[in-house]
């Protein structure tokens, strides 16, 4: 073969691969859901959505799980979200590029990515501990210290992509920093916020490790903070993992009711954060 | 906010007032992120400090594990731990370039956008599923498919053979680091493409005005260009592995010991934890526990601390070329 013929082959042979390589990245995507929806589809039920969980062997749904995740996730937000908007608004607004920002934005990237089973260790140190037992509450707070980085870095990158002009107006009219933010820079940032709030929702939703030993789990229904609380996660956990058939069943419903949720929160995050970016609609 | 307010002096003590209330809560907020990454550290230090100060350096380097003669040590899910992250590194590296490629340089406009987003939601599916899927759909196929062929085609080979030796179990370490594998591509392809698109186009038209192929202009423009940040992309994706828990937990077997075989059961650091640490009875057996946490949050720490790293001098360099 000539070097021409060569040069063109290997070409060929190189982007066919890359493209095959994404043809697996998304057969995985499309394997996974497939199994979801075929052995989960099976148990969906009203008694699902109106039972609690039962004892091998006997029918029931998931109310009581489905009732805690929502709780702990929806408390985790409300703690972790205010915080997490405030640190980012100090990021973006006061502190910009003073190096004490720097060091912040760092770590946040760390916890970002850091594992979540030892944000439950940390938990069951912090309040499982002092408490004496596990507790709803402590899971919610393990949910917070997730959603926190998660939150911070989109509220400081929606807040950069408001237009400086807009905060020199405000300025020049003698408002104070915070009325600047408070009353133009919050309502222009207002949907790449919220979306920010979503995406911390879709991520804290599904998360397991760090419920394990903190709210771990519960039988029956619960709506007591202090007590351990039943949720999605770790009913699917223990559920899968036993033998008994009813059991299984519940816990693949359970796995495509939180999977659907999150692609859902997450394709909608996603749409909203296209529609706002500079490349986008505005 | 009116011309009188501005010049009325309690009206202007109060903006000041509030001023410094808004200023202090976004501080207090901001340094909150500190305190959470050092109290996370301090607490694992305090909980593990019973099992280190019992065990010394032989926490580190012994394979036992025995709840009931309360012996721990930390080798076999240390190992773990870092033998499924390197398989995962095997199979989501290739795979995430090609894919960070196919999305940067040869996608249509129209398909971009779909094919990213897909990838993407791999990412947001949480890890519990994987784990299921992984133990009841990947698992079965990979004994009765793969592992078979790897045993008898594989297993003569000298020296690599050693590591597809025995039974498929079908559930084991090769499996662990399969669905790691998986889990990690969005995350490394995420990276990479964003750093691709990084590469100025001058460069790359320069390189396709020599002639170059396509293929040439990614291995000696745009590859070359985004190394720095193709390694930071790699090693998020290590920190990813190295701390993922559930879908491991599903499909390693949890052995407490050190198998020479990729095929048998096995188990990690995050997965002896995740499976023992509510059942732990005695102070040791819970202090040992966390100081496996401990661990790996060093290690996790490490990798990701210098991903970051990597990837912070990138934006730099970018801003300052732009």
């Amino acid at each position: 073969m000539s070097r021409r013929a060569v040069r063109k082959v290997t070409n060929l042979v190189a982007l066919g691969l890359s493209g095959l390589a994404t043809v697996i990245g998304l057969f995985f995507l499309a394997a996974i859901l497939w199994t979801l929806l075929k052995n989960g589809l099976a148990g969906m039920s009203p008694r699902l959505f109106s039972a609690m969980t039962p004892p091998p062997g006997s029918s029931g749904g998931l109310l009581n799980a489905i009732y805690g995740s929502v709780a702990m996730t929806l408390i985790g937000i409300l703690i972790g979200g205010p915080i997490g908007i405030l640190a980012g608004t100090f990021l973006a607004e006061y502190g910009r590029a003073t190096r004490l920002s720097t060091v912040i934005r760092f770590v946040n990237d760390v916890l970002l990515s850091a594992p979540s089973i030892i944000i439950g260790l940390f938990v069951y140190e912090l309040l499982v501990v002092r408490m004496g037992h596990f507790s709803a509450i402590a899971g919610a707070v393990a949910l917070a210290i997730i959603a926190i980085p998660v939150t911070v870095r989109t509220t400081e990158d929606m807040l950069n992509l408001v237009p400086q002009g807009m905060k020199d107006a405000s300025t020049a009219m003698g408002a104070y920093p915070w009325r600047t933010v408070v009353s133009v820079i919050y309502p222009a940032a207002r949907s790449g916020m919220v979306t920010g709030l979503l995406l911390a929702i879709a991520r804290i939703s599904g998360e397991t490790a760090p419920l394990l030993f903190t709210a771990l789990n519960n039988q029956f229904w619960s709506s007591d903070l202090s007590a351990p609380m039943a949720n999605l996660p770790v009913v699917i956990f223990q559920f899968a993992l036993s033998p008994y058939p009813n059991w299984q069943q519940l816990a693949w419903s359970g796995a495509l009711l939180i999977t659907l949720s999150i692609l859902v929160l997450s394709i909608i995050a996603r749409v909203a954060i296209s529609s706002l970016s500079p490349g986008g609609r505005r | 906010m009116n011309a009188v307010a501005a010049i009325d002096p309690t009206h202007a003590a109060s903006q000041r007032l509030r001023e410094r209330a808004f200023r202090a809560a976004t501080f207090a907020a901001a340094l909150l992120v500190l305190l959470l990454l050092g109290g996370v550290a301090v607490s694992l230090l305090a909980g593990s400090w019973p099992a280190f100060s019992h065990f010394k350096l032989a926490f580190l380097t012994r394979e036992i594990w025995n709840p009931v003669t309360d012996q721990y040590g930390a080798l076999a899910p240390v190992y773990g731990t870092l033998v499924t992250s390197l398989l995962a590194l095997l199979l989501a590296v290739p795979v995430s370039f090609g894919i960070a490629i196919f999305l940067t340089e040869l996608a249509p406009v129209w398909l971009k956008r779909p094919v990213g987003v897909a990838i993407e939601l791999l990412a947001a599916v949480p890890s519990i599923i994987y784990g299921i899927w992984g133990l009841f759909v990947l698992a079965p196929v990979l004994q009765r498919h793969v592992q078979p062929w790897l045993i008898d085609h594989v297993g003569p080979v000298p020296l690599l053979g050693k590591l597809f030796q025995g039974p498929p179990f079908g559930i084991g370490v090769f499996t662990a680091g399969f669905v790691l594998g998986i889990m990690v591509i969005p995350f490394i392809s995420a990276v990479m493409r964003d750093v691709f698109e990084t590469v100025p186009d001058v460069l790359k038209e320069s390189g396709y005005g020599l002639g170059a192929t396509t293929w040439e202009v990614i291995w000696q423009v745009v590859v070359p260009y985004a190394r720095t940040g193709i390694i930071g992309g790699i090693m998020l994706g290590l920190g990813r592995a190295l701390g993922e828990t559930m879908a491991v937990t599903f499909v390693i077997g949890n052995a407490h010991r050190i198998g020479s075989s990729l095929l048998a059961p096995g188990t990690t650091i995050s997965a002896s934890i995740a499976n023992e640490f509510a059942e732990a009875v005695g102070a040791l057996y819970t202090s040992s526990l966390i100081g496996l946490g401990a661990l790996l949050f060093f290690i996790t720490f490490s990798v990701i601390a210098a991903a970051r790293l990597l990837l912070m001098r990138l934006t730099r360099k970018a801003l300052s070329t732009a």
